[in-house]
């Protein structure tokens, strides 16, 4: 286990290395592109052109400039946005960050409470009507695409519905951190939370629903009911469990992907100050560092988390454990 | 002396309800077919995805002989007819201050049938032409995408040593960037450049719909090659391929006639559920600003274009929206039939 561990973090650091270089070359050394041109803003004059391109070393061989680029976000902290030099980019995204673990936090707990929910009624009810309905149902719910869910959520609780009894509690767009007002931090979290999970609930659940319905022929469940076991246990105490070694790995995959940046169009569309916020500012105005400092976070974050996912699965299940 | 045991592999597996005698001596292909086609679900969302696909292609038509409009040129000072009256396309807003301006809402006729957006251009007109361009690069790229990622696949599968693990860590490093994250970078940096792109004799404007083509193919690249160099692997081991090597058969001859037609068949399960997945990810790039650029329009730049007006006019959002859950909802119906077709018991997901 301990050199399993020790090859996985050798393994880590080789990719979060890559990471960095493949990032660096899309934004500064494609063919055909010119980035000091792109760093200067829209329509830049010759001589800021110049200024920039000095100043950020473009004038310097590839590995220099990989190399004073990396120094500038990971060792003195100091690379600035463009649209506005007095924001440093690093702890740009370290404050953003609280708000996108709300976000993701919250969604997470929903869909996995509410996907275990649905699996579970569908194995149940399978052979009845109910079964395929939700699987429609579940079915749409990964048809739809989260930013136009959560624009229609908004025209609804914001506008259309807003000052009828169900959703005037809804507070307008936004967010207030948790250590200012609990209440009020829930309250605007409520509704991109069930936005950004419902995809989520249905995509766990066909795969919860697969697992339970491939599960049921093993040996050991038979045994179990031929125990006498109540059809409840057997359910949830002999099958559910099995199942959740799947629901783990890739539990801790979507996780660190929607930490990592997943969750930018949901943040877009609910004014959350997230990452995901931050990083769609930074497209508008065209802010390449910013974009290349939140690209390589969300890269590293999922990289990172993957390899907890696999220590994890690795103690979870000693089957695949490497010898 | 050692024993050899030649089960035949249950390649060909019953699926609920069948009966052996109903695919006994049939072609994979020929079962496959017979069980699509019973599978009444599936048809109907078939007949779903071509109405959508054919309608979008009819865009022109529409725009031209039915909305008599041009949904590519601002209209702001235009005028249509309302029963039997004339009015502005963009008025001026009764409400507030009376300082701002709204565009028409739904007319319920063929001339701005479900209103106007803020440039005065005919939403509908352009949800069929934004139906159109979603359509061409949510198909293209997912067939771009699956085809590199079958060649590669075999090229990994079938040399293995060194040119699989090159092949195989290029991929898990695109793996590792967020799809997301991966093509907006690919798009900021490649749609931002003015005047085109230009690589040696090939220059590509950038308001070509091949770059949110390319960028949209190469970041689900590793999502096909995977599952599919799993199974080039294993069909490598088997005997009729070391047969093919014994009789001296040529490399190009083993991947391509022998090992091809058995890894297909994922390849096939996986197409509609790639279409998905790219038309979703078209719409999201495109919402963002970074997908599909001006002049032309996509379902996400209509959502896009409506969401300043979505209180007020939110048609605009919702129609291009339904839109797109329509065609996923049936790639992803069809997928699951086209699976259960193929092979009922597999297991094949695709993620965004």
């Amino acid at each position: 286990m301990f050199a399993f561990i020790v090859r996985r973090i050798i393994g880590l650091v080789v990719v979060l290395f890559a990471i960095t270089v493949m990032t660096f070359l899309i934004f500064f050394a494609t063919p055909g592109i010119d980035p000091s041109r792109q760093l200067a803003g829209r329509n830049p004059d010759p001589a800021t052109i110049a200024a920039v391109r000095h100043q950020f070393g473009l004038d310097r061989p590839l590995p220099i400039r990989y190399a004073l680029m990396m120094k500038r976000l990971f060792i003195s902290r100091d690379l600035v946005s463009y649209g506005n030099t007095a924001v440093k980019v690093v702890p740009a995204i370290v404050s953003a960050a609280p708000v996108t673990f709300s976000l993701v936090i919250g969604a997470a707990f929903l869909w996995v409470v509410g996907s275990i929910l649905l699996g579970l009624v569908m194995v149940t009810f399978k052979g009845r009507w109910v079964d395929p309905f939700l699987m429609v149902l579940a079915l749409i719910g990964i048809s739809i695409p989260v930013f136009w869910l959560g624009e229609m959520a908004n025209l609804v609780t914001q506008d259309r519905l807003h000052n009828t009894f169900l959703f005037h509690w809804v507070p307008p767009l936004g967010y207030t951190p948790f250590t200012q007002d609990p209440w009020q931090w829930f309250l605007h979290l409520i509704i991109p939370w069930i936005t950004l999970s419902i995809l989520y609930i249905g995509f766990y659940a066909r795969i919860l629903r697969a697992d339970l319905l491939e599960i049921q022929s093993e040996d050991y469940v038979r045994t179990a009911r031929a125990k006498g076991l109540s059809p409840r246990s057997v359910l949830v105490r002999h099958m559910l469990r099995t199942s959740m070694i799947t629901f783990v790995s890739l539990f801790g995959l979507d996780f660190g992907v929607l930490v990592g940046g997943g969750a930018l169009l949901t943040e877009v569309v609910f004014g959350l100050p997230g990452i995901g916020l931050l990083t769609y500012n930074a497209i508008t105005s065209l802010d390449l560092p910013v974009i290349m400092a939140t690209v390589i976070y969300g890269a590293f974050f999922i990289t990172i988390m993957s390899a907890v996912v696999d220590v994890l699965y690795a103690r979870l299940d000693p089957r695949i454990r490497p010898a | 002396m050692a024993e050899f045991a030649f089960e035949p592999e249950p390649e060909i597996r019953l699926a609920p309800g069948e009966s052996a005698k109903a695919i006994e001596g049939k072609s994979p292909w020929r079962i496959a077919g017979r069980r699509f086609v019973r599978d009444r679900l599936s048809l109907a969302m078939l007949a779903l995805f071509l109405v959508i696909l054919i309608g979008s292609w009819l865009a022109p038509v529409y725009a031209h002989h039915i909305a008599h409009t041009d949904p590519f040129v601002s209209n702001l000072t235009g005028t249509t007819v309302v029963n039997g009256k004339r009015v502005q396309v963009i008025q001026a807003q009764s409400g507030g201050l009376g300082l701002g301006s709204i565009p028409i809402g739904p007319t319920w006729h063929s001339n701005y049938f479900i209103g106007a957006d803020n440039q005065g251009r005919d939403v509908m007109a352009r949800v069929f032409y934004g139906g159109k361009a979603s359509l061409q690069i949510g198909i293209v790229s997912a067939v771009i995408c699956t085809l590199v990622a079958l060649a590669l696949a075999l090229l990994a599968g079938f040399f293995k040593g060194w040119t699989d693990s090159v092949l195989s860590r290029v991929m898990d490093l695109i793996w590792a960037f967020p799809v997301y994250l991966l093509a907006i970078s690919l798009a900021t940096v490649l749609l931002t450049k003015p005047g085109g792109l230009k690589w040696g004799p090939v220059t590509v404007n950038s308001s070509s719909l091949w770059v949110p083509t390319f960028i949209i193919a190469i970041v689900y690249v590793p999502y096909v090659y995977r599952p599919i160099r799993g199974q080039v692997l294993s069909v490598r081991e088997k005997e009729y391929i070391e047969a093919g090597i014994s009789q001296g058969a040529s490399n190009l001859r083993l991947m391509f006639s022998d090992i091809l037609p058995n890894v297909l068949s994922t390849a096939i399960v996986l197409l509609p559920l790639m279409i998905a997945t790219t038309i979703l990810t078209e719409s999201a790039l495109s919402f963002l600003s970074i997908g599909v650029q001006p002049p032309n329009a996509s379902w996400g730049t209509v959502i896009e274009d409506g969401q300043s007006l979505l209180y007020s006019r939110p048609l605009v959002s919702i129609v291009p929206g339904v839109m797109i859950v329509l065609t996923v909802l049936a790639l992803n119906v069809l997928g699951d039939g086209v699976r259960d077709a193929l092979d009922p018991r597999a297991k094949v997901h695709v993620r965004e």
